[in-house]
């Protein structure tokens, strides 16, 4: 089938009045949906069951630094949904400056994910351990705790980080592209797709955010 | 060479775009607000968990809504979103009657 051809059934579409590649893409985020909240509902379910083996907000976990790191995370939704913008009106310099922006946002968002891993494991916060010392923030005593909550930390914040890295490869891609002038105003169905995935990332994290960090 | 999608992507849309910058600032306020609200002592547990939910669940609407576009996209396209939503729910309260 000639790419003409494929693009008029594309166009002809889903039936949804939007183009196939878009429905996949939210078709996609809605499996996405099924599997946090499977994560989530497990957390949920773990931790009322076992109040003694999870901390208060801000005794274990760093909630300025993560506070901080979810507002990057906004800030890369921002120049995203900008970069988008941009190349709707057909603005490639925009569009350029604003994907490396969010390109580099979201390794900051990354960086800052690892420091605080790091952190954590060296005050004795580390998953699969039968407990744990850690030593508290803010001149707090160490605190005793069990397995599950680092377990379920590292689950849920690790896969959220893992999807955010495959989002700043992805977006890498798409700004490598649109640095060769790949997308137009006309055409930018990419650029489109690629910013769904990623407000649906930081959509995950604003969820994640309050659940793990200040609940 | 435009790829089936990309060439799908080409219908301008000229809706009116959002102020991305005003919900952006929002977004901001509103993670200053749960931060400020979760360290208040004076609130009940319960009803804390509550007001966090609320302004999570507020702060992803308008990510969804704005920064995704749902609130422009055809209404049947809102369906197809709001699908694993139901089941999210009876996910999480099966998941509580466990407890309970």
């Amino acid at each position: 089938m000639s790419t003409a051809a494929a693009a008029t059934l594309d166009r002809a579409g889903s039936g949804f009045g939007v183009y196939n590649m878009k429905l996949g893409m939210w078709v996609f985020l809605l499996s996405e949906v099924m599997f946090f909240t499977g994560l989530i509902g497990a957390y949920i379910i773990l931790r009322f069951a076992n109040p003694d083996q999870f901390a208060q907000p801000g005794v274990v976990l760093n909630v300025p630094l993560t506070a901080l790191n979810t507002f990057i995370l906004i800030c890369s939704s921002v120049t995203m949904v900008k970069a988008f913008a941009e190349i709707e009106q057909g603005n490639q310099k925009g569009l350029r400056m604003y994907l490396l922006a969010t390109v580099i946002l979201g390794m900051i968002f990354l960086g800052i994910q690892a420091v605080e891993y790091t952190v954590l494991t060296h005050e004795g916060f580390v998953p699969m351990s039968s407990s744990y010392d850690a030593l508290g923030r803010d001149g707090t005593p160490p605190v005793e705790g069990g397995p599950l909550y680092g377990a379920t930390f590292y689950t849920m914040t690790g896969f959220h980080g893992t999807h955010v890295t495959i989002g700043v490869l992805c977006m890498m891609f798409t700004t490598f592209q649109a640095f060769r002038g790949r997308y137009t105003a006309e055409s930018h169905g990419g650029v489109e797709i690629m910013g769904l995935y990623w407000h649906f990332v930081d959509l995950v994290w604003i969820i994640l955010f309050t659940i793990v960090y200040l609940i | 060479m435009n790829t089936p999608g990309e060439a799908a992507g080409a219908t301008t849309t000229h809706r009116k775009q959002p102020n991305y910058y005003l919900i952006w600032v929002f977004l901001g306020v509103l993670t200053l607000a749960e931060i400020g609200v979760a360290f208040l002592s004076a609130i009940p547990k319960q009803v804390l968990i509550i007001i966090l939910v609320a302004l999570a669940v507020w702060k992803a609407l308008l990510v969804a809504m704005y920064y995704m576009h749902l609130k422009f996209e055809p209404r049947k396209l809102w369906w197809i979103a709001a699908a694993p939503l139901p089941l999210a729910v009876i996910l999480i309260i099966i998941v509580m009657m466990e407890r309970w």
